[in-house]
Formats: C-alpha cells, structure tokens, sequence
C-alpha cells in the first residue's frame, strides 16, 4: 500500500487536491482516506459519498491535529490495508504549522494557496522544509508575475521541493502530483516508519492550564519579551 | 539549454458543453499575432486561454490539446516558469503580494536570475504608459489599484517574463491604455490574445475567436472589411478618454466633444 499524507493551511484546498487525485486514480487503485482535523470534519462523509472509498476521520480536540496525526497513523494503515486499500490518502488540518506531519515510507504533500500573501512560505517553513513536493492552488486566480514570485518564495524555504501549480477545481497541472503519487514506492514496513523531523515541544506551563499572564508567573521554558525574537526553537 | 525558439502554437479541437466535438481543424498562433476571443459571459472563453496557458492535453474539462512547433510541449515550457512561453495576466484586479513594487519585481527578476541593473525601473516606466494614475516604486502591491495592478504585469510580462506569448483576460474593465498596450505588444512581436467585451480592442485584432456553449464557434478574419468600423471605434474611444481625463481632472466638461 502507498502513504501520500497531504497538509496546508485551513481552506488551503487540500480537499480540493484530494478529490482529483481520487478521480484521477479511482479506477486503477483501491483508495482510503483519514482527515484529521481539530473539532469538526465533513470531508470523510463527502468524499465516502462521492466515490464510494472507505473514509473516516479523528478530531484531534486540544492535541495539534499534527501530534494526534502521529498517534493514529500506525492504527490508521491497519485500517486502510484492512479495508483492501493500495493506495492511503491522509488529510491533516496542520493548524499550528510549527509541526510537519511527514514520515517516512510516503509521499509528503504540501497545500498552499496563490492567493494567501507572499510570506505564507515563511510562516509555514516546518511543512515546506520537510514535504516533497508543493501544491499552489488557486492558480487561476494570480497572473504570471504573481506565480513565479510565490514560487521564488517557497524555493527560498526549500530549494529542492518539487512545485505543483494547480487550479485544484478544475484539476489542472495535476498530472505532476499523480505522477510523484504514483513513482513514491508502497510501504515496505508499517512498523518502521518515523516522523521525518522532531516535532517542537509541545507543552509549556500555559499549555497544563495556568493562565496568569506574563513569564513572571510561569517556569519552564520562559523569555522576556526583549529577550529573543524566537521563544523557543525545536529541531 | 535554451529551448527552442516559439514558431507557433496550435490548438486542437475538444468538445462543447454537451459533449459533441468543436467544428475548427486547428487555431495556429504565430509571433506578432493579435487574436480576440470574444462571445457571451460563460460561453468558455476564460476557458480557452486556460487550456492554452496549461498546455492541456486533452485533461482539462474542454478536451483541447495545445501543441508547441506541432509537438506536446517538453516537460520544462509547462512547469519552469523561467521556460514557459505564454504569460497569462488574469481578470483579477488585486496583487495580494505583501511587497512594494520594487521589492516585488526584483523578486520576480531574480527567480529569473536575469542580472540588468535597471529592469525594475525600466518595468515601472512602462507599466506607467499604460495608465494615468501614477505607479511609485515605494507603493504597496496590495494598495495599487485594478488599473495599475494590470498595467505593471503587462508590462512585467513584455520586460521580466519575456514571454512570446501573452494571454490577457478583460483588459479593458480595469481602464488602462488598450491601444498604447496592444501597440507595445505588436512592436514587440508578442503574440496576444485578448478575451473581450470591448468592441474597440476586437477591432484592433487581426482575427476574432467566437465562443458559443464551451466551444469555438467560429474564428473570423475581417481582412479590411472593417476598416472603416475600427476608425469610428478609435474616433469614439479617443472621444470618452478625453472626457475621462477631464473628469478626473474636475473639469466640466461643455465644449464641443466631437473628434
Ligand atoms: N478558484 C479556486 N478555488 C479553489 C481552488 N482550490 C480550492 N478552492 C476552493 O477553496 C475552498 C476551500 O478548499 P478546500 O479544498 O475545502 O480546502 P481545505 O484545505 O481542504 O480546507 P480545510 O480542510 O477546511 O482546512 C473550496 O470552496 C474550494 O472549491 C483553486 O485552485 N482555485
Ligand atoms: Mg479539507
Ligand atoms: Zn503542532
Ligand atoms: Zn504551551
């Protein structure tokens, strides 16, 4: 079975990405699909509906939907090879983008939109770094100045990510993304697979429930505001 | 490694909204052409210059196929922009770059690695024949308006992008300078292609495509029938743009307005 594990920023148009690679390779692989959102989800139902695959979702609630991805990832292909599937879609809500859902043994995709400002690719290095390949959305809606310029900005991020223009409504451009879906090599062993990067601390006194502001009430890994630009850099 | 130079392009026929195939054999564009895309809103035109700018082969909802020198286009013309020949400048009038305009066209010049000191300046200069509201290098991106969004990637498309190919979806709806564009474009031996409403940027084509139902309906070549239709058209747009000056200007305008 294949993994492809597709993350981005909400409405990025990572559903929208999914759907046509579901079109695309319904008819020559058996396809699951897992969204892992926060506190609501649709897709499952809709895309259950639509192309009649197995599909289910998890609600990561105050987890990062990226932690609570990498608690079930390993129940996840139980599921989908269970269900008959070779081919694994996993669509994560990326909320906090200070996380990176990739692993190994599967195909990282990265959703952002065309149209979301040129320092998007900044805010959301962690993702960019460690995907392989980029899907720009919304495409249609951005002259040619503005793509190259998007472009030179995810590249400034990760110079060796492979880009993806799409209108992801239409579908075009797609031909790339199926392209790398379908030369990503299957699993060879669930029980190997590793996160790609070192998530970044996750906990901090706020984080246990103390909500006084100010580091003057809290300990641990705390800063003053002057002190450093950065709070806190993990891996 | 540089591709080989652009000869022409040529679009195959697909299918209308109900499935049945176009009537055209093949649309060949070539350097220096001016071709209009015209017919209602929603009969496919945006849609056509798409399938151009994807280079469809026969996977977009059309069905067309958008060959380069009579072949499929190598890998590099559809997904390295430094390489593709056809630049589109879409209907949206809002840059959402978070830039000023320097910034922002030398960001463009250098994913472009080209080394020319002077190409930002030269762009603006540009872009500022094609409106009358004043581009500044210092402003914002997102504060230009739709008329001077438009201007500055024309005129980045004809300097930084370089492409051979221009596809240009409405110009006219953001009131810039048609004819001055159209005149820099052919003197550049760009080909254009211009989706349209306007009757006087159809007229300034050397060939008219009709849209109907999702397909090309027919493709016109007037010759010099129309000659005498375009100097009206040119005589009645130099007419509203001198009033649009005055307007703007706040004058009221009571002489005689006749060319
Ligand atoms: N014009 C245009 N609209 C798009 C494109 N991609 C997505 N959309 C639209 O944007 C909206 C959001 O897309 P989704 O695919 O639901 O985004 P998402 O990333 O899955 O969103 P969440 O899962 O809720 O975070 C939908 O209405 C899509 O139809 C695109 O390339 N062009
Ligand atoms: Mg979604
Ligand atoms: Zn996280
Ligand atoms: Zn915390």
């Amino acid at each position: 079975m294949r993994l492809a594990v597709v993350a981005g920023p909400p409405s990025a148009g990572k559903t929208a990405v999914v759907r046509q690679i579901i079109r695309t390779l319904l008819d020559r692989y058996r396809i699951a699909y897992l969204k892992i959102d926060v506190v609501r989800a649709f897709e499952d139902e809709e895309l259950a509906a639509e192309f009649g695959i197995p599909a289910r979702k998890v609600c990561s609630g105050d987890l990062c939907p990226d932690h609570a991805g990498v608690m079930v990832m390993r129940d996840a292909i139980a599921w989908a090879e269970g269900e008959g599937a070779d081919l694994l879609l996993v669509e994560s809500a990326g909320l906090c983008l200070r996380c990176s859902p990739y692993t190994t043994q599967a195909l990282g995709i990265v959703v952002l939109s065309a149209v979301s400002g040129t320092n998007t690719p900044l805010k959301m290095a962690a993702m960019l770094g460690l995907a392989d390949i980029a899907v720009v959305t919304r495409i249609d809606l951005v002259s040619q100045a503005e793509k190259e310029v998007f472009r030179e900005r995810i590249r400034e991020v990760n110079p060796d990510l492979d880009i993806v223009e799409t209108n992801a409504v239409q579908g075009t451009g797609m031909r790339y993304l199926i392209r790398a879906i379908e030369d990503c090599p299957p699993i060879t062993d669930p029980d190997t697979i590793v996160l790609r990067g070192a998530p970044p601390l996750g906990v901090c006194t706020v984080c246990i429930g103390k909500t006084e502001i100010g580091w003057q009430h809290h300990f641990g890994v705390v800063r003053r505001l002057e002190d450093a630009d950065y709070l806190f850099r993990g891996d | 490694m540089d591709p080989s130079p652009i000869r022409e392009i040529t679009i195959l026929p697909g299918r209308n909204r109900n499935g049945e195939p176009e009537r055209f054999e093949a649309i060949v564009i070539r350097p220096g052409d001016t071709i209009s895309v015209v017919g209602p809103t929603g009969s496919g035109k945006s849609a056509l210059i798409n399938d151009i700018e994807v280079f469809a082969r026969n996977d977009t909802a059309t069905g067309r196929t958008v060959l380069v020198n009579g072949e499929y286009p190598p890998e590099e013309f559809v997904r390295d922009p430094a390489h593709k020949p056809v630049a589109l400048i879409t209907q949206n009038t809002r840059c959402l770059a978070d830039l000023t305009v320097a910034e922002f066209l030398a960001m463009h010049v250098r994913s472009r690695r080209i080394a020319d000191d002077g190409i930002v300046e030269r762009t603006i200069d540009l872009a500022n024949e094609f409106t009358g509201e004043e581009i500044r290098a210092g402003a914002r991106m997102t504060a230009l308006s739709g008329g001077q969004t438009r201007s500055l990637l024309v005129a980045d498309a004809v300097l930084i992008a370089a492409a051979p190919v221009l596809l240009l979806d409405e110009v006219e709806n953001a009131g810039i300078f048609k004819e001055r564009v159209i005149e820099v474009l052919r003197a550049g031996g760009k080909a254009v292609i211009f989706v349209t409403h306007d009757p006087l940027v159809s007229l300034l084509s050397a060939r008219r495509i009709v849209m109907r139902d999702g397909a090309v309906e027919r493709v016109i070549e007037p010759l010099d029938r129309e000659n005498e239709a375009l100097r009206e058209a040119l005589r009645l747009d130099g007419i509203l743009r001198r009033m649009r000056e005055q307007i703007r200007a706040g004058d009221l305008i009571t002489g005689p307005v006749g060319a």
